[in-house]
């Protein structure tokens, strides 16, 4: 019985692995042979990269990247900077209507700036951010979930640590720096790998808020890239989608131990 | 705990928050707002039309298509992805040989962005050229154009939707496997209990929890992530594959109406806030290790 199940395990499991994979495969096989092989498949099929400089040169690649690396930047320090605080204020002082506070806050969980679409764009477009970098960062600089997660691992913090640090005269923001901040540092990490694969990944905002080159990111780029300018140029495409998809997923192989561990810590806590 | 004084709340506590704020209370009571106004024009400016917008609401059939279309997607694909989920969790944590590229190929979605994702099942669907439409006509079947049909296009998201979604749960459910305690599987195989007694009374009520956490998450993204309907169907044919946010961005971004914008966001934030509280009773009353 228990040997049938056994056959039975790894039958199933690499059938659904390939099948789980062959979308992407079957991407890619596209991505590195020329057009006339997009659907034929022979096994001496020659292989080539001219697709991914094609489409790298036909579009300003390289300007969408340096756009999404400045916005995820932006609002991973902002992030880290102001959830910081305020878990810093919810775990170390008492005051009115905390509790309060901090369920107003939580509904950002839940009501993200992500379907706001309507009345976040008029506020924009008041401030005069429209297709500005900065305007796609705005909806995002505050992150309930960070606070969140900050907020249980200051927690966890010894308060007699806290109190020797105030013994040996430490103000309110070295006691944050020296004592909190460093045994959050498993958090602050799984919340910046989370942070920048959300916003690497983000498109909708991005897409409602950018008008030009200057400021789209690279998901904006690649959806105008695929509809507009390459037509039916599945090869095209295809390089194009891997090409600008390829840094996160390298990141992530690298670093894929930490990324694993981090993000179940994360979610699960 | 220390007593707040008020110029270190303003640092710690009021600059974050009032960003926060701007662009996630605001932007709910401004839509509250807005849809007792009607859409100003140059001409006429904007006026208070009271429940006009509500009323429109309701008897807007394309709007009762799509809240159809948005229920049938959550219905279906989270517990799909769940489902499907735990099956992998477990495959991978069966410590079978190639586990490491069978993570991977499973996590692999996840870690694409969904624009990306739409694009890779675009040419995967494409009639003629795609593959789902090579393997019909190798099987000597007619292959069916599955974005371009009102009978198959939202089904199709669906299939897009768990593909990507269902590596991230796994790893949910990875964990939680993890710390189910080796001894209470133990003590059930020396009762006599066999590996699918096993799993339904021991394992899965351990990862209620989890479960509660995906199916929360699973729902927010089920009304959050449309970049997929943006990009394969534009919510067509005939509105078949339009979700809610969908229609939200078509009409105030397409038909520049956004008084009806603001009533539908409003619409929006109240069927989530509603769900979520119904899920929370539910999985709650069956929770039974928190």
């Amino acid at each position: 019985m228990k040997g049938v199940n056994r056959i039975l395990l790894v039958a199933l499991a690499p059938t659904l692995a390939v099948a789980w994979g062959v979308p992407f495969i079957y991407s890619v096989w596209t991505a590195i042979h020329p057009e006339k092989y997009s659907a034929r498949f022979t096994w001496n099929a020659p292989i080539t990269f001219a697709n991914f400089l094609e489409a790298w040169q036909a579009a300003p690649f390289a300007l969408y990247f340096v756009n999404t690396v400045i916005l995820t930047l932006l609002i991973l320090v902002a992030n880290l900077i102001l959830c910081t605080l305020v878990a810093y204020a919810f775990v170390r002082y008492r005051f009115q209507a905390s509790g309060l506070l901090f369920a107003l806050i939580m509904i950002q969980l839940l009501i993200t700036p992500d379907i706001l679409i309507v009345e976040n764009f008029n506020t924009l477009a008041k401030l005069g951010l429209t297709d500005t970098i900065i305007g796609i960062t705005l909806p995002y600089l505050t992150s309930a979930f960070g606070i969140f997660l900050l907020r249980q691992t200051f927690k966890t913090v010894p308060i007699s640590l806290d109190e020797a640090a105030q013994v040996e005269g430490a103000s309110t923001w070295r006691v944050l720096w020296d004592v909190y901040v460093p045994l959050a540092k498993p958090t602050y990490l799984a919340y910046a790998l989370v942070s920048i694969s959300f916003h690497w990944n983000n498109f909708l905002w991005p897409l409602i808020v950018t008008n030009s080159p200057e400021t789209r990111p690279v998901t904006v780029g690649l959806s105008i890239f695929a509809t507009v300018e390459s037509g039916v140029e599945w090869a095209l495409v295809n390089a194009a989608t891997l090409m600008t998809t390829a840094p996160l997923v390298v990141a992530f192989l690298i670093f894929q131990r930490q990324f694993v561990t981090n993000f179940m810590r994360a979610g699960i806590k | 705990m220390k007593r707040l004084n008020f110029p270190l709340s303003v640092i710690l506590l009021v600059v974050p928050c009032a960003v926060l704020a701007a662009f996630t209370h605001y932007p709910a009571v401004k839509s509250l707002i807005n849809s007792f106004w009607s859409m100003g024009t140059r001409r006429r400016p904007s006026q208070f039309i009271g429940l006009e917008n509500y009323q429109t609401l309701l008897a807007d059939g394309t709007l009762h298509q799509i809240i159809w279309n948005s229920t049938l997607y959550a219905i279906v694909t989270i517990p799909a992805a769940i489902a499907l989920s735990i099956g992998m969790a477990l495959l991978v944590n069966a410590k079978l040989p190639g586990t490491a590229l069978m993570r991977l190929s499973f996590f692999l979605p996840t870690m694409m962005p969904m624009i990306a994702v739409a694009n890779i099942w675009l040419f995967f669907y494409a009639p003629g050229i795609g593959l789902i439409s090579q393997i019909f006509v190798l099987f000597g079947l007619q292959p069916i154009n599955f974005l371009g049909s009102a009978s198959t296009s939202l089904w199709s998201m669906m299939a897009v939707a768990v593909w990507k979604e269902a590596g991230l749960f796994m790893i949910f459910y990875l964990a939680a496997l993890q710390a189910v305690p080796p001894n209470l599987k133990e003590a059930a195989r020396i009762e006599g209990a066999g590996p699918i007694r096993i799993f339904f009374d021991i394992v899965l009520p351990l990862l209620k929890p989890t479960t509660v956490f995906v199916a929360v998450n699973a729902l927010i993204n089920s009304f959050r992530l449309i970049d997929h309907v943006i990009v394969m169907t534009k919510g067509g044919p005939n509105n078949s594959s339009a979700l809610l946010l969908y229609y939200i961005f078509e009409v105030t971004f397409g038909y520049r109406d956004s008084a009806y914008g603001s009533t539908l966001t409003v619409f929006m934030v109240l069927l989530l806030g509603l769900m979520a509280l119904i899920q929370f009773k539910i999985l709650d009353r069956k929770t039974h290790y928190q």
